[in-house]
């Protein structure tokens, strides 16, 4: 089973527990060499997609199969996937050196054989002169290469992490996802990556699956998933923070123009509306601070100031009340009065139930 | 494939093929545990002398001999049971955290443990005879005039179950105790509870459920007192409990059919006292007790 | 608060005083030559301890108990074991009457299903022997490792079975290098606690024993009633004889594990 592959296909995949669906009818094909990231907020279904991909979990409906292949049935010690964990689950009653040869064991690889690639698997993750420590002798850092060494000294097809860092501290989480980006590069290896931070995301995978109650509500590089959400659920997951609730007045095009508090914004019309309520997705950095009135320019009132360096985070709130989350280089303080222009393009008008 | 589907509807329940590992566990009690059980019951509808199927119960509640079993056990185990368990309490309650000579206490706490019924009565025979240490030690200090009679009567029951039944009580309570949250005293602590209301207000409400099993469990022990009422009672007479009974009925007359009655009514009695102290339980809180577990 | 906690020291120091009065009165007549009355004996002598090794047949009695007790550890840990395992890894339907199954045989007295048990066994043959012995205390022994087992198995991570299997490890493998490794000092602590219960389970054994399947306690049961016949001194030194074994019994398991497990580790079984 080892080696790489050319494509793998999850088609139709559906995973129920009792009469929840956890994860409903999930299609998609991931390319050998690829790092695919499934992103979503806890109980959205990234974890049964990976723990069925893993077959740790039987579907409940639908396939996977490996260059057409079908290797839905097949248990897991059977699929050859190489998996890290969130906690690790590494086995704490053995050494470094045995966890990461655990896998080559279980294959019955010779003694000289074994010793090798687990030197390798050690040195690739920079644990050399912990080979002879017990996992509980580690910090959380070192805990969790070991555990990356422990998938990949297999050389699995695929790979499938489950959001690995997020029990790390924020200097070491950076560290390690260079780290696991290095990985996958160097090795060649095909990655399904799971994490509930688009960042992570992001600056991660080559492939974006964003997920919601279950269902896939976009696919696409981290440039379309970025710029062009989706659907106004995907937007605000991707850090569209301000949700302004318009009416649509005018609609031409590709853009529409909406009412909001007796003030006018233009903005890119994503769901072909007609008039109707709907809503305003702007990200804070789209922001900009001005002196005059003029097209997509509203009034709004300062509240609250958040130092962060050089910029400032600023929630300031429209005449009725609804809140505003900008970034801004400009010096403010609560209670002054601003005007904030928006670019035509930077607005996505999505449907208000959409 | 459908048998995987199937497979994979099950699954989706948690039954696959783990549950196999049930097999002897369950066959075990089925048979050893479930089937005597039943037995006993149809059994105990089946009277040795006819008189149908009610008789043997019929006679245990007109012969008083039968019936003040009942009354009996219960005037020994429901005292024993809540001795025990207030008992526990306050010692428990100053076992919490770390101090020299802890582990000493608990020790000798959990000592009587090992002792058994037997050197239990015997001690209690040997020490608390008319002219053993005990009465000779009040008699020298003058409390008494008359050695003081605590054995082969209800006495020597009860303080036989006492000194049985305080460590398991005593080690339930400390478990449950130990699995509160001290923080949240010193929390109270902060917000002006005394000692006392810290105790009164957050400990005790949070204990509560535990001390209710604790005395269920205590009071199953003492309720099932069968060789210290033989030894230290008076078996025919005030301590004629209702292991007693049941025991004779069954293995001294050869009447198995009156044995499993007694038997189950002695279960019956017990599962009454059981429901209602859960009852009560019920309508305290039982969440999350901030501890450990 | 002061008083409070004098109180509680107080009575404590009363009730621990009197229980040692108590255990030295039967340890100083297991070895006086007469003591009646007076507050010291006349004399001390060790010769009831090997009156009641040859009249109560010690030595077969200690082997029945150690043979019963071994049985019941091995054979209630062979079938509790899996059980337990299944019981805190899954989800199924009728979950909840299994486990409560599994608690009745702790929570009801032994007289109550022992009478019935007891004339079954008659039934079929078994009491009266070193078997039907084991049999009989089987049915609380294998509840008991049910019970301790399950928070030892549900601390275990599933996880970490999950990536053995990551790893290719078939089911057998999973038991036997992850799971086995992991459960061995909970399995040691069942074994412990589920064989200071059988040697000192006395109602069980006393129903179903015949005349060369008895156990310590019931042996010393039959030695008191008949204790008209010899002198008490010969009870008492098997009493002492009992009391130090399990002691020694005790100590081991304190070794294992925590004081609280000694009792039972109920689960709640409302929640």
């Amino acid at each position: 089973m080892s080696g790489r592959f050319a494509e793998l296909r999850v088609d139709r995949v559906r995973r129920a527990f009792g009469s929840h669906v956890a994860l409903n009818d999930m299609d998609l094909t991931i390319k050998g060499g690829e790092f695919v990231a499934l992103l979503g907020p806890s109980g959205c279904g990234k974890s049964t997609a990976l723990n069925c991909l893993a077959g740790l979990l039987p579907l409940t409906g639908g396939r996977i199969s490996l260059d057409g292949r079908r290797i839905d049935h097949l248990p897991p010690e059977k699929r050859g996937f190489g998996m890290v964990f969130q906690n690790y689950a590494l086995f704490p009653h053995m050494s470094v050196r045995r966890n990461v040869g655990f896998g080559l064991t279980m294959r019955k690889v010779g003694k000289a054989e074994l010793n090798r690639r687990v030197d390798e698997a050690l040195r690739m993750v920079r644990l050399t002169e912990h080979a002879h420590k017990f996992p509980a002798q580690l910090s959380g850092g070192q805990q969790q290469r070991v555990a990356i060494a422990r998938a990949i000294v297999l050389e699995p097809p695929l790979v499938l992490m489950d959001e690995p860092l997020s029990n790390l501290d924020a200097a070491l989480r950076l560290e390690m996802r260079t780290e696991i980006r290095r990985l996958h590069q160097s090795l060649g290896l095909t990655t399904v990556y799971v994490t509930h931070d688009q960042e992570e995301a992001l600056a991660l995978a080559d492939r974006l699956v964003v997920l919601r109650d279950g269902e896939v509500q976009q696919v696409g590089s981290p440039e379309e998933v970025y710029a062009h959400p989706a659907n106004r659920y995907v937007a605000g997951f991707m850090g569209y923070r301000t949700m302004l609730p318009v009416t649509v007045t005018s609609w031409a095009g590709e853009h529409a123009t909406a009412a909001v508090d007796g003030l006018t914004l233009t903005g890119v019309n994503r769901d072909r509306l007609t008039g109707g309520p709907a809503v305003a997705a702007i990200r804070p950095e789209d922001f900009a601070v001005t002196e005059q009135d003029g097209e997509n320019t509203i009034r709004a009132e300062v509240e609250i100031v958040e130092y962060h360096g050089r910029e400032q985070a600023v929630q300031a709130r429209l005449p009725g009340g609804e809140p505003l989350h900008l970034r801004t280089t400009s010096r403010l303080a609560p209670g002054d009065a601003v005007r904030l222009r928006v670019p035509v393009e930077r607005v996505l008008i999505f449907g208000a139930d959409s | 494939m459908t048998t995987v589907a199937l497979r994979h509807r099950l699954a989706e329940r948690g039954v696959d093929r783990v549950l196999l590992l049930l097999v002897p566990g369950a066959v075990f009690v089925a048979l050893l545990f479930l089937y005597p059980f039943l037995y006993g019951l149809q059994l105990s509808f089946q009277p040795k002398d006819g008189g149908g199927p009610l008789a043997n119960y019929r006679r245990f509640f007109t012969d008083a001999y039968l019936r003040d079993t009942i009354w009996i056990t219960l005037r020994l185990g429901l005292p024993a049971a809540l001795f025990n368990v207030l008992a526990s309490i306050p010692i428990a309650y100053r076992m919490r955290g770390r101090f020299r000579g802890k582990r000493l206490i608990t020790t000798l706490l959990v000592v009587p443990i090992t002792l058994g019924t037997v050197l239990t009565a015997e001690g209690l025979i040997e020490y608390l005879s008319p002219v053993g240490w005990f009465n000779k030690v009040v008699m020298a200090l003058g409390l008494v005039d008359e050695p003081v009679r605590l054995v082969h009567n209800y006495w020597g029951v009860l303080l036989s179950l006492v000194i049985t039944g305080f460590p398991f009580a005593f080690l339930l309570t400390l478990s449950y105790l130990s699995g509160i949250d001290p923080t949240l005293e010193r929390a109270a602590a902060t917000l002006g509870a005394s000692r006392g209301q810290r105790f009164r207000y957050i400990t005790m409400p949070l204990l509560a459920p535990g001390l209710a099993v604790t005395f269920c469990l205590s009071f199953v022990l003492a309720f099932s007192v069968f060789p210290s009422a033989v030894m230290v009672g008076e078996p025919q007479g005030e301590t004629h409990v209702i292991s007693i009974a049941a025991y004779d009925t069954a293995f001294r007359d050869f009447d198995y059919s009156m044995g499993s009655a007694v038997a189950m009514i002695m279960a019956l009695v017990m599962l009454v006292v059981i429901a209602l102290v859960l009852l009560w339980r019920t309508t305290l809180y039982r969440g999350a007790t901030g501890g450990k577990g | 608060m002061r008083p409070a906690a004098w109180l509680t020291w107080g009575a404590l120091a009363f009730f621990m005083l009197n229980l040692a009065a108590l255990v030295g009165a039967v340890l100083v007549n297991s070895f006086s030559t007469r003591w009646f009355g007076t507050w010291w004996p006349e004399g001390f002598t060790a010769a009831w301890y090997a009156e009641a090794w040859r009249e109560y047949d010690l030595f077969d009695v200690l082997l029945v108990t150690l043979q019963v007790s071994l049985a019941v550890v091995v054979i209630s840990v062979l079938i509790g074991v899996p059980t337990a395992y299944a019981l805190a890894r899954r989800n199924f339907p009728g979950k909840k009457l299994l486990s409560l199954l599994f608690l009745l045989p702790i929570l009801m007295p032994p007289m109550t299903y022992g009478i019935p048990l007891a004339t079954v066994l008659y039934k079929f043959h078994l009491a009266g022997s070193t078997a039907g012995v084991i049999v009989a205390n089987l049915v609380p022994a294998v509840p008991f490792v049910v019970l301790t087992m399950t928070p030892f198995i549900e601390q275990i991570d599933t996880k970490i079975e999950a990536a053995a299997r990551m790893c290719g490890a078939r089911t057998s493998a999973v038991f036997l290098r992850v799971l086995a490794p992991l459960l061995v000092p909970g399995i040691l602590a069942a074994s412990i606690l589920v064989l200071v219960r059988t040697v000192g389970m006395f109602e069980l054994t006393f129903l179903t024993a015949g005349p060369d399947s008895q156990t310590l306690v019931v042996s010393l049961f039959y030695s008191v009633s008949a204790a008209g016949i010899r002198a008490q001194q010969t009870v008492d030194a098997m009493a002492v004889i009992y009391t130090a074994s399990m002691l020694v019994l005790l100590v081991i398991a304190l070794r294992f594990v925590n004081p609280t497990q000694l009792v039972t580790r109920l689960k709640d079984p409302a929640q």
